[in-house]
């Protein structure tokens, strides 16, 4: 029956990105944690799904997924919202928060390395397992209290985060260094993320196709915490390797999986993720026909 | 999470992110007879000598100009119009000031766009796809319509149709 609710915002989600009808070739990254450098087009809303699998020693397994709107607000501003929710076999199927991201471009045109400025509001339950950013000294013991008792703490944090990426000969490298402070009086807590990936082919093939080389991007993206304030350093932190594999359609379409292991004992033995994203062209322009009241 | 949650999460949506893609839309017209465009074209200018120097290492592949109009189609038509000839947000790319342009001035604009004008940067796409998309950028140019002028004498030059036919 929990696997059954499981489903539920699998096929919502499916059905509403199938119903719009105006789409664009994409060519996204791989990553579900690390971010690159490249931001949105203008006016355009990707809608993504996410699901995380993850296994718990002395508890449930959990599916945890998060629900993404992306949008190209300026060329040098996406700023998405996502929506949170799990499900912990043997447990519940529960909401579990919402978070506001926006990444900043500061710099105008390409460099050898180019930063990117991310800031993002949370507010969510402690029952939230999306696994989104390895920060502080988050534990996989943490997963092991109820929905029902962990759902009660609520939090507020701001999320800050530089992210430095290149690209070189079709291979994208990044790394994103993590600061984040909850607004209840406790430390700031540090974290990272590392990624690399290059797509199979880097000419695009002249005829149409979904299984040309071009449209698989593959990498590898490594994450974790880096303590608080107080406790810096490796101690008592949690760390995941993951490969990392994204498949463009030319509809529009992207498709991401990704096999993740614990490095350590703190860590979660296995993560498999898997996300499902539409790209919407000029979704923007729609909204602005009904503000300007004319077709 | 409660009903307040949800009810700040409306708020979050109507309050921010409707009104941003409101502004973005209503600030970008760009249309090949607005003063934007002229700004967007003046930005091929800014390339520096050595971006204009590079020679387009597909010039003479023959799949180029094919898989540049796929590419075309699918990052590019949506703001410059399906034929080039310019849309709400872009301007159009068969304009002297495009078609006169050294190809390393137009892969120049591609990797870095014009942020603050709208531009996206395409640096995502790989360097190939990006002289892709130029070999095709300068095949709009004059030498087609010289050869209808040939074919079918003087007349009023016509966008040409991009579409593909779908394998």
């Amino acid at each position: 029956m929990t696997f059954l609710k499981a489903l539920v915002p699998v096929l919502v989600v499916f059905f509403t990105i199938t119903s719009f009808p105006a789409i664009s070739g994409a060519q996204e990254n791989p990553y579900f944690v690390a971010y690159d450098h490249y931001l949105e087009e203008p006016g355009n809303l990707e809608i993504e799904f996410f699901s995380t699998f993850g296994t718990q020693r002395q508890g449930n397994d959990f599916q945890a997924y998060w629900m993404e709107f992306e949008y190209g607000a300026k060329a040098w501003w996406t700023t998405e919202f996502y929506l949170d929710g799990q499900t912990t076999f043997g447990d519940s199927t529960i909401f579990t928060g919402i978070r506001w991201e926006n990444r900043l471009r500061p710099f105008k045109q390409e460099h050898f390395i180019n930063p990117l400025l991310y800031v993002e509001y949370e507010h969510k339950s402690g029952a939230d397992k999306i696994l989104k950013e390895g920060e502080g000294h988050d534990l996989e013991a943490d997963f092991l209290t109820p929905n029902a008792v962990a759902r009660r703490k609520i939090s507020n944090e701001m999320e800050l985060k530089l992210i430095l990426s290149t690209t070189r000969k079709g291979w994208n490298f990044t790394e994103n260094t993590l600061a984040a402070k909850n607004f209840s009086n406790l430390p700031w807590e540090f974290g990272y993320a590392l990624g690399a990936s290059r797509p199979l082919a880097l000419k695009a093939s002249a005829r149409r196709c979904s299984f040309c080389p071009q449209n698989f991007i593959a990498g590898a993206e490594m994450y974790g915490g880096l303590g608080d304030r107080y406790h810096f350093g490796l101690h008592d932190t949690s760390h995941y390797a993951a490969a990392v594999m994204g498949w463009n359609f030319p509809s529009g379409w992207t498709l991401r999986i990704s096999p993740g292991f614990g490095l350590n004992e703190n860590s979660h033995q296995f993560l498999l993720r898997w996300g499902l994203s539409r790209e919407i062209s000029g979704f923007g322009s729609m909204i602005g026909r009904l503000f300007r009241g004319r077709p | 999470m409660n009903i307040r949650g949800l009810g700040f999460t409306t708020l979050l949506i109507c309050s921010v992110i409707l009104p941003a893609m409101a502004t973005q839309q209503l600030c970008s017209t760009a249309s090949p007879q607005n003063p934007k465009a002229e700004s967007v074209y003046s930005e091929i200018g800014k390339a520096p000598e050595k971006a204009r120097a590079k020679r387009n290492p597909l010039e003479k592949d023959p799949d180029a100009i094919a898989a540049g109009r796929i590419l075309f189609e699918q990052r590019c038509a949506e703001c410059h119009g399906h034929n080039a000839e310019g849309g709400k947000k872009g301007p159009g790319l068969r304009a002297p000031e495009i078609q006169n342009a050294e190809p390393g001035a137009i892969f120049w604009i591609l990797t870095n766009g014009v942020v603050r004008k709208g531009m996206p940067v395409w640096a995502k796409l790989p360097e190939p796809q990006r002289w892709q998309l130029v070999s095709f950028l300068k095949s709009l140019g004059a030498t087609p319509a010289k050869t209808e002028t040939l074919l079918s004498g003087p007349r009023q030059p016509q966008p040409r149709d991009l579409s593909l036919p779908h394998h």
